[in-house]
């Protein structure tokens, strides 16, 4: 009977990975590659995870299709105050949780709004600037407000989400003054995700 | 890879598009950086690929890293579809991913290629991945990884500049016909990998994601869609691209580039379209050239006996037909475009055995 319960704590505790790791893995990584190759467009991502809370299914997935032992994630407050998330992302990535941001390939931020400054995370060197942070952000809605420009885009395009820091204008001009330096976002809500690479121009709308 | 015994022999069978999911993820992170800094060479960590350097690996592993199930390929190359190596390629994926390929460049989801741009308009669902043989545009200037890197990150390219203007001083014209360099979003100079620099417009603002992989140097480098992509030039020598005389042979097509076809040993040639899909689909559509009835097949077998400065043995499987004017064989200046146009000239004896000695 012991035995028993031993399982069921485990499968309890521990929420399954993706059904196809080859081909939902794939499919995630083509959503945030046409995310970054077209900023401001919400591309779909189909993500049949339940992760724990407060982390939610769209960011899950691109975690589990581009970490792995090679690349250190940091977990916002949000995330890192329930060890079940933590435990889920190492199970199913390999992945090294820091809790040092510059020493993070990856970020994983539940709560936009209050997020450290974009500096805070590695920006790559001028010599190497692809060794800088991507930052996956989790989002509630894609709403407008914002204009886009820069590398593919197509002249301007409208975009917008929310929850993000009221100063994320400002944020998003300073990172892309940095240019080639600075950290690439990922927004993920629902049902979809979106790229704002650092090459990109972020208005006012 | 497992083995399954199927009546006694056994079956190979590959993850899916033959790469493990450890390397994709990898090469599918260095993709993601590379098209956040657009013209940026990303460093990757290549693996060793079942066919030689210069045979493609750099595109394969990126192929292998876009592909999924419901994607149609095409492989081109030099424009053919009917080459070696795009045809062993093309099968490559066929056995390890069990994807659709096709030659229509408008099917097309995701189209490999060397050393061209098809002629049909790309589209903004369609990913375009080259074969790069050298990704250092600078590197046949400063021979050194740290200084070129350094040149990079300082954005200081007088010496590409310095490089075109000895072509001015030395031929009166800008004679780089292949390999042309680009500055890409205003920030990065980059090799568009040895294309003529016929295609150069082509990569001006393109609606499909274009992706260059390195296998043998290791790099990955993107252009995203719609990114602005100016071809080196000087106010007093605009960047001008090969003309050529007249239309293709077989389908009658003009602005399109043309390869050059020996038909005998008495100087007979004919020039036909380089992009086989495009000049078979105009046939199809009932254009004719002036021989498309005297030619025996629209896909001429390779002749035999050129090449005689050796470059056609250099060359990797594929090379079908001989190169276009512009590119020059085997330093023969009569092309159609040498009258008008001051860049083929210069550029033949050059233009073949250097592309030879350095296939991606």
């Amino acid at each position: 009977m012991s035995v028993t319960t031993a399982d069921t704590s485990l499968t309890s505790c521990l929420a399954n990975g993706f059904t196809d790791p080859v081909m939902d893995g794939q499919a995630s990584f083509r959503a945030a590659m046409w995310a970054l190759s077209r900023p401001g467009r919400v591309e779909p991502i189909v993500a049949n995870l339940t992760p724990p809370a407060p982390l939610n299914p769209e960011a899950a997935a691109l975690v589990l299709a581009l970490c792995d032992y090679e690349t250190p994630l940091w977990l916002d407050p949000a995330l890192a105050r329930v060890p079940e998330v933590a435990a889920f992302l190492r199970f199913h990535t390999g992945a090294p949780i820091v809790e040092n941001a510059a020493e993070a390939r990856f970020a994983l931020i539940a709560e936009p709004f209050d997020m450290p400054d974009f500096s805070d995370f590695a920006q790559g060197s001028p010599e190497f600037p692809d060794a800088s942070a991507t930052l996956i952000l989790q989002v509630e809605s894609f709403t407008g407000g914002l204009v886009l420009e820069g590398p593919g885009v197509k002249g301007r395009a409208a975009f917008g989400a929310a929850p993000l820091p009221a100063d994320f204008i400002a944020r998003m001009a300073a990172n892309h003054a940095l240019f080639p330096l600075g950290v690439d976002l990922l927004l993920a809500g629902p049902g979809g995700v979106a790229g704002l690479p650092r090459s990109v121009t972020v208005k006012e709308g | 890879m497992n083995a399954h015994a199927v009546g006694g022999m056994p079956e190979i069978t590959y993850n899916f598009a033959y790469l493990d999911e450890q390397t994709k993820r990898m090469i599918r992170r260095a993709i993601l950086k590379a098209i956040a800094v657009p013209g940026y060479q990303v460093p990757f960590a290549a693996r060793e690929m079942p066919m030689p350097y210069g045979w493609g690996t750099g595109g394969v592993q990126v192929t292998a890293a876009v592909l999924g199930p419901k994607d149609v390929l095409k492989v081109i190359d030099q424009g053919a579809d009917d080459t070696t190596n795009a045809v062993a390629i093309r099968g490559f994926f066929e056995k390890t991913a069990r994807v659709a390929t096709t030659t229509s460049a408008v099917e097309a989801t995701v189209i490999q290629t060397r050393h061209r741009i098809p002629e049909t308009p790309l589209a903004e669902h369609q990913i375009l991945v080259y074969q790069v043989p050298i990704p250092e545009p600078l590197r046949f200037l400063e021979p050194r990884e740290t200084e070129t890197r350094q040149l990079h990150a300082l954005a200081e390219y007088g010496l590409m500049h310095v490089k075109l203007y000895e072509d001015i001083a030395r031929h009166g014209h800008i004679a780089t016909t292949y390999a042309y360099p680009v500055e890409v979003a205003g920030r990065y100079v980059m090799d568009p990998s040895p294309i003529p620099k016929f295609d150069n417009p082509k990569l001006d603002d393109c609606p499909a994601l274009q992706l260059f992989g390195a296998g043998r140097e290791k790099r990955i480098y993107a252009i995203p869609p719609y990114t602005k992509v100016r071809s080196l030039d000087f106010e007093d020598h605009p960047f001008k691209v090969q003309r050529f005389a007249k239309p293709c042979a077989l389908c009658a097509a003009t602005g399109v580039y043309l390869d050059e076809v020996i038909l005998d040993d008495k100087g007979g040639r004919m020039f036909v379209c380089s992009d086989t899909d495009y000049c078979n689909g105009r046939q199809e559509a009932g254009h004719r050239g002036e021989m498309s009835g005297a030619s025996p097949s629209p896909q001429p077998s390779p002749p035999r006996g050129e090449g005689a400065d050796g470059a056609l043995n250099l060359s990797p499987p594929g090379r079908g037909r001989p190169e276009g004017p512009g590119e020059g064989t085997s330093g023969v200046p009569t092309t159609p475009s040498s009258a008008g146009d001051p860049g083929s000239a210069g550029a033949a004896p050059s233009g073949m055995t250097g592309q030879g000695s350095h296939q991606p």
